[in-house]
């Protein structure tokens, strides 16, 4: 996020983009509510009706995979109707005259015929983005798990930007992050282009500078992405995995391909709490304790970096992640000498200028926001204030373009996945979570009351949902939460696995899958 | 901001004129006691507990909603308000099941703390109790209305931070109670179980499932930890006894201001699963065995390094978490880059 979670309250205007906020970040979904009830103007775009829309000024129930044309038709209305922050586009941004001779062809009633939003309403919600005095936009998966999806992020950061909503309090680009440390993992470089901080592996003074911290040699060129490495297994390219903490069987995308690759490696070690899905094709499981018997840090999804403090002793033999990957590091040959989390920490604010000024012991209560370059800094709540951090602020030209895959005769209906309130990802601490597992605990896919009709289902009914890559049975939901033609599965259940149906097809710049459109059949099941 | 003088229990303040006399009391330190007050909610003004007295006033007026003027003077334990708050206590007692020592809000419950501060011991006021049957349905926590004592904090909290708006007072009188629209359980209603209303409830209405039997106050240690669920980064402490978690108060004073859902507040008890993997298994002939350490680390170091040799650092890949922490993920990619290559990264994409 641009800005922190407390500011969304005090916006006059929020822009909710693919993203069910209420059920996968309730926490920022109460201050959305607050928001509205305060005055602000909320506007909603999400192919499914979702709670949020009840608080809606306006609600754009467009087609998967068809943001770019919605985004684009917003900057159409805004420019057009001379809405734009003239000052801020001339003194903090470059490349406008592409932008505005890309969206001049999206006219709304263009942008109405690719989404399926009334033109009437994409003129609607422009002009309260526009207009509002603070307008932040919160978006997450919706958003990026489309072939388009870097365009799409790129669309949105055009629209801040055309407006002047970045770079002050409640407003800016606010990617929700589904994950307790998922900013924290990208931060401290498990990707396969960047260190820590970002520092790419290409700059050779970045390499230089790890490679002496390290003393070891560094390879210059860029790893594989998540979905690229299960390829390279098929294709013998990798060999060996080392799985910590994740269920790529339950959460990549063609699980059955992903289970394929798995049994093609020559040696699989996965680290984890429970014999996960994937862990059961592993050739060593390592035993990793939870969250509460271990200590260290999680940065959440404004960038506050918080504590993890140790409450339980292990279970049974169980050793913390990092214990277990000092050891191998050791048994490497590498000379690593960590007592305590706290070692490793000083580490990383040695080699990561945005952390710098951070150490366990300011922590306290309530964290700090990173960047913090030095110990007399107090962090930073928002980003790009004055100054973004490439100099100017850069609009991108970017064109609509349809997902990968579209119903057709032989699969009719448009399959889109996600969460559920009661239960988090592949379900492997929800599902072992008492309460949670007695409100829900199987799938129940969302269809719409008149294709139920047509299919001749009732509600709870078991059916049969196929795609080009697999099919499961799963028992259905009928509900106008969803229209016509779109249905919804998680992908929390071992026994309904979504994942199955799902195609690894990617974004090409951020390798990110089109988990949110897959065309399936539907039939019932006996 | 306009500062007003004022005198509170006999020590001059200068404090902001925006203040009640309760915010003012507590910049000093002096703590009132309240039941229906919380920081965050709408002034409810309906307890009556934090009445103090201000001279030249007619009557006790409530803390809470009282803006302090210049010049005021406050007592908060003069004989007069402990007399106010004593009848008050009285008149809570004459209606609330005396079962404290079994009841598991005892330590933390407000009741039971004023009536020990004011000594407190029965109520002379008679009269028809309120017979509720505890309900237990939801998977999460137990409402006992018999104990409600009406301050609100739960319709509050339910409407004006979650939004749910799941509770609200129904009926009039002594038959007055706190319940969903039309009286429907809790979970046929607009409940989203954040246990939110849990957490602020004063007395032992509203009381968690988990721990039950095994959370006394003064036996746990409250350790301040981050939820391992999205990335709202709530913040809060587990109760801890006995090496076991056996509740959780969220962090007031956290970025989250003690916020939570359902999966945060109420999701922990994987920790405990039975399922949990107890020691490093090696698989030998399709089937899983049990192994030491020793035999598990040597074996994937063996391994990584056999494939580096044979097939080159690049054949080596690594899926680190974003469940896992900072240092944990410092430490794996660093593992797999000083192998000597860059394939190393995991589910943000997911």
């Amino acid at each position: 996020m641009t800005n922190t979670i407390n500011e969304v309250e005090d916006a006059k205007a929020i822009f909710v983009i693919g993203s069910n906020t209420t059920e996968n970040h309730p926490v920022i979904g109460y201050r959305i509510k607050r928001a509205v009830k305060k005055g602000a103007k909320l506007i909603v775009a999400d192919p499914r009706r979702i709670e949020l829309c009840n608080y809606a000024d306006t609600f754009l129930q467009l087609k998967p995979g068809t943001n770019i044309a919605l985004l684009n038709a917003m900057a159409h209305v805004i420019i057009k109707e001379g809405l734009a922050d003239e000052k801020f586009i001339q003194e903090r941004t470059e490349n406008f005259a592409a932008l505005k001779a890309t969206v001049e062809k999206y006219t709304p009633e263009y942008a109405e015929k690719i989404t399926g939003v009334p033109a009437e309403k994409i003129i609607r919600a422009a002009r309260i983005y526009a207009k509002a005095e603070t307008a932040s936009i919160l978006y997450t998966m919706g958003v990026t798990q489309h072939t388009s999806g870097t365009d799409n992020v790129l669309a949105i950061a055009n629209l801040a930007m055309l407006t002047g909503n970045i770079g002050k309090p409640s407003s800016g680009v606010n990617p929700l992050r589904g994950q307790n440390n998922v900013q924290g993992a990208c931060d401290m470089g498990a990707l396969p282009n960047v260190f820590t901080g970002y520092q790419p592996v290409t700059d050779e003074k970045a390499r230089t500078k790890f490679a002496q911290a390290w003393g070891v040699e560094l390879s210059a060129k860029p790893g594989l992405t998540v979905t690229e490495m299960f390829s390279a297994a098929e294709n013998k390219n990798i060999r060996a995995m080392y799985i910590m903490g994740e269920n790529p069987y339950l959460s990549d995308p063609d699980s059955s391909h992903v289970r394929h690759c798995m049994e093609q490696l020559e040696f699989l070690v996965v680290q984890d709490l429970f014999l996960t899905e994937t862990a059961k094709y592993a050739d060593v499981v390592l035993p990793a304790v939870s969250w509460a018997e271990k200590e260290g840090t999680f940065v959440n999804t404004e960038r506050r970096v918080q504590k993890v403090n140790q409450a339980l002793t292990p279970r049974g033999k169980a050793k913390a992640d990092w214990q277990i990957i000092a050891e191998i590091g050791k048994r490497l040959g590498f000379d690593w000498n960590y007592q305590c989390a706290e070692d490793i920490f000083k580490e990383i604010a040695a080699l990561t200028p945005s952390y710098a000024g951070i150490t366990y012991e300011r922590l306290g209560v309530t964290g700090i926001n990173w960047p913090c370059p030095s110990e007399d800094h107090p962090g930073t709540p928002i980003l790009h204030v004055g100054k973004f951090s490439r100099g100017l602020g850069r609009f991108s030209a970017v064109e609509h373009q349809g997902p990968a895959e579209e119903p057709d005769e032989e699969y009719p209906f448009l399959l889109t996945t996600g969460r559920v309130l009661y239960h988090y990802h592949t379900g492997t601490m929800t599902r072992r979570s008492k309460g949670l597992k007695k409100v829900l605990n199987e799938e129940l896919m969302e269809i719409n009351p008149d294709d139920a009709k047509a299919l001749n289902l009732q509600d709870a009914d078991l059916v049969k949902v196929a795609s080009r890559r697999g099919e499961v049975k799963s028992k259905i939901r009928i509900t106008d939460r969803v229209p016509k033609g779109i249905v919804f599965m998680t992908f929390h259940f071992k026994e309904t696995a979504a994942n199955l149906l799902t195609s690894s097809r990617s974004c090409p710049t951020a390798k990110i899958p089109e988990l949110k459109v897959t065309a399936v059949r539907i039939e019932k099941a006996n | 901001m306009s500062k007003v003088k004022i005198t509170i229990n006999g020590m001059p303040l200068e404090v902001d004129a925006s203040m009640t006399i309760l915010e003012a009391a507590e910049s000093a330190g002096i703590e009132i006691p309240t039941f229906c007050h919380d920081p965050e909610l709408t002034r409810a003004g309906a307890c009556r507990i934090c009445v103090v007295e201000v001279a030249g006033a007619r009557n006790l007026p409530a803390a809470c909603t009282t803006p302090v003027s210049e010049g005021m003077v406050i007592e908060t334990e003069s004989e007069r308000v402990i007399k106010a708050r004593r009848v008050n206590l009285q008149l809570i007692w004459a209606n609330h099941p005396q079962d404290c020592l079994t009841c598991e809000k005892t330590g933390s419950c407000k009741l039971q703390d004023y009536s020990y501060r004011y000594n407190v011991t029965g109520s002379p006021y008679k009269g028809e109790t309120k017979v509720h049957e505890l309900d237990d349905t939801n998977p999460f926590f137990f409402r006992d209305l018999n104990k409600c004592i009406y301050c609100g904090k739960c319709v509050r909290k339910c409407y004006e931070v979650n939004g749910a708006g799941a509770v609200e007072f129904m009926y009039r009188g002594f038959n007055t109670k706190v319940t969903t629209a039309f009286d429907v359980p809790l979970e046929e209603s607009s409940c989203v179980m954040c246990g939110m209303c849990v957490d602020v409830c004063p007395v032992g209405a509203l009381t968690p499932k988990q721990g039950l039997h095994n959370n006394r106050p003064w036996e746990v240690k409250k350790v301040l930890t981050t939820c391992p669920y999205c990335g709202c980064g709530c913040t809060y402490y587990l109760h801890v006894r006995n090496d076991k978690i056996v509740g959780i108060t969220p962090n007031f004073k956290g970025p989250m201001k003690g916020h939570m859902c359902v999966k945060g507040r109420f999701g922990w008890d994987f920790v405990d699963s039975p399922d949990r993997l107890k020691t490093p298994l090696i698989k030998k002939n399709g089937e899983f065995v049990e192994a030491t350490w020793e035999e598990a680390l040597d074996l994937v170091a063996a391994k990584f390094k056999e494939v580096r040799a044979q097939y080159g650092a690049d054949a080596i890949a690594g899926l680190s978490s974003a469940r896992a922490t900072n240092e944990e993920n410092y430490l794996f990619q660093k593992l797999l880059r000083s192998l000597g290559t860059n394939n190393v990264d995991h589910c943000a994409r997911l």
